[in-house]
């Protein structure tokens, strides 16, 4: 058992981070996937996670997501922890009513969309809003139109997700995590099943988040050249450790780790 | 005697019985979505009472005779003192019989449903129950409707058991009136000519037609 004492039960100071890892663990029977990660997000920052497959990029997202438990250490969301509560002064598992309120300040967007297929573009987008908020069915249609809007959208917000192409669905997906006013928003892998004409459409409206809103963002993905255009640091993971992280241009132009190079050319050369 | 005259003499006697059967049918239908739907989600369910109660359910149910389940319902139950009235006794084992069929069909619909969809629904911190009522469900109900549309027939062929604990059905009319005319073939055939229409002009057509308006409401037509 892990001694939880070592964990403050809450996080204090100048410099909260949005978003940290600490010591966070993860293993599948005897495989670890993530091993002891340390990660801190800031608030307005984009992270970009990129690695090898099997590298524990996605699992960094589920488990932010809380899709995946925890096999040791915290993760904190705006100080709060998120994996864990506070029970008289130390930290404990979060129980499944605390997790669904800790991770409601999470929102996320898949690789296959995973749009409600029996609802249209903007019942999606509402579904959130009136069904987990409460907020009434005018305001959220209001809210849900304005992100429609912003995602080039509205004009298909009445047509079901089986009549829109994978690059629509896509912005659909982002409007439709966006209408729960998430504090930190996570891309994953979310154009890697699109069809290569049509990534630009999805490229340009987080490209247009990151321009015109101060949202925290992780984001996993295989566009390189995107990646380098958009984030404020970029990860490289190895086998379950964070390997060599910086600003893009160090990491891209100037790699300092052998995995880091070999992984950079091999990913050059596919292109 | 032609036909005619037959079917003339006896006409008032099959409409009773297939009112009767009409009767069974729906009631017991209703009864057994009820229970599948209840017994398919406990099966679901985290909790091991509720699965191991509703896999003893489905177990007990599915694996014996609906016969032997109707006369323990009509003539054994009495004797530990719950007695029901042989309509009562008739649609409640034929729903409890092809409910428990069905239950494996609502888990199945559930569980055909994209892993994709439980994780957006929980990604937006939804209530197990919502994400189970208004995006589960609603999906896994298309998926199961054809095989329901079967078991819908199989329900309706069942009904005809009821007749072997005297409720007055379509079948217990049949033969009635194959005692009293020594008429078999007329007797027998009649009947056989009305579960077939009510089948294949009202049943089948009925659960197609569910499924082309589901199918709308999901977006999929």
């Amino acid at each position: 058992m892990e001694d939880m004492s070592q964990y403050p039960t809450e996080l204090s100071g100048p410099d909260v981070p949005m978003v940290r890892f600490m010591s966070v663990t993860k293993s599948y029977g005897a495989l670890t996937v993530l091993d002891s990660l340390d990660l801190d997000v800031s608030e307005g920052e984009m992270v970009t996670v990129i690695g090898p497959s099997g590298s524990g990029k996605t699992t960094v997202l589920r488990m932010l997501m809380t899709l995946e438990t925890i096999n040791g250490g915290v993760i904190y969301v705006d100080g709060k922890p998120l994996t864990h509560m506070e029970k008289n002064g130390v930290l404990v598992r979060a129980d499944a009513k605390y997790l669904r309120r800790a991770r409601s300040s999470i929102g996320m967007c898949f690789q296959h969309f995973n749009l409600f297929p029996h609802m249209t573009a903007i019942q999606n987008c509402m579904e959130g809003p009136v069904q987990v908020l409460g907020l009434p069915k005018a305001e959220a249609r209001e809210r849900s139109e304005e992100l429609l809007s912003m995602v080039g959208m509205i004009d298909k917000k009445d047509q079901h997700p089986s009549r829109l192409s994978g690059g629509q669905q896509q912005r659909v997906a982002i409007a439709r995590a966006l209408a729960m006013r998430p504090k930190v928003m996570l891309f994953d892998e979310v154009t890697s099943a699109l069809d290569p004409e049509v990534i630009g459409e999805v490229t340009g409206v987080i490209r247009k988040l990151v321009a015109e809103h101060n949202l925290t963002m992780l984001m996993v993905t295989h566009q390189m050249g995107f990646a380098r255009d958009i984030s404020d640091r970029v990860c490289f993971f190895y086998q379950g450790k964070i390997e060599e992280q910086g600003a893009p241009e160090s990491l891209f132009g100037n790699p300092q780790r052998e995995r880091t190079q070999q992984f950079l050319s091999a990913v050059k050369a596919a292109d | 005697m032609s036909y005619w005259e037959f079917l003339a003499q006896n006409a008032p006697r099959y409409l009773d019985g297939t009112l009767v059967t009409i009767a069974q049918f729906f009631l017991s239908a209703m009864l057994a979505v009820l229970l599948a739907l209840t017994a398919g989600l406990m099966k679901l369910s985290r909790n091991a009472a509720m699965r191991w109660t509703a896999g003893v359910y489905i177990e007990i149910f599915r694996g014996t005779s609906l016969l032997i389940q109707l006369y323990w319902i009509f003539f054994v139950l009495p004797l530990f003192g719950v007695t029901l009235d042989k309509f009562y006794a008739g649609f409640v084992a034929v729903g409890l019989n092809l409910g428990a069929y069905g239950a494996e069909l609502v888990r199945g619909g559930i569980q055909s449903v994209p892993k994709g969809q439980w994780e957006a629904a929980y990604a937006l911190s939804m209530s197990p129950a919502k994400r189970m009522y208004r995006i589960i469900l609603p999906q896994a109900l298309l998926n199961m409707l054809p095989p329901w549309g079967n078991l819908m027939i199989e329900l309706l062929k069942a009904t005809a058991l009821v007749s072997l604990i005297s409720v007055t059905d379509l079948m217990f009319e049949a033969k009635q009136i194959n005692g009293s005319t020594f008429l078999s073939a007329q007797a027998f055939g009649t009947a056989l000519i009305i579960y077939y229409v009510f089948a294949r002009l009202i049943v089948t057509p009925f659960m197609r037609w569910l499924e082309r308006v589901m199918a709308r409401k999901l977006g999929r037509a």
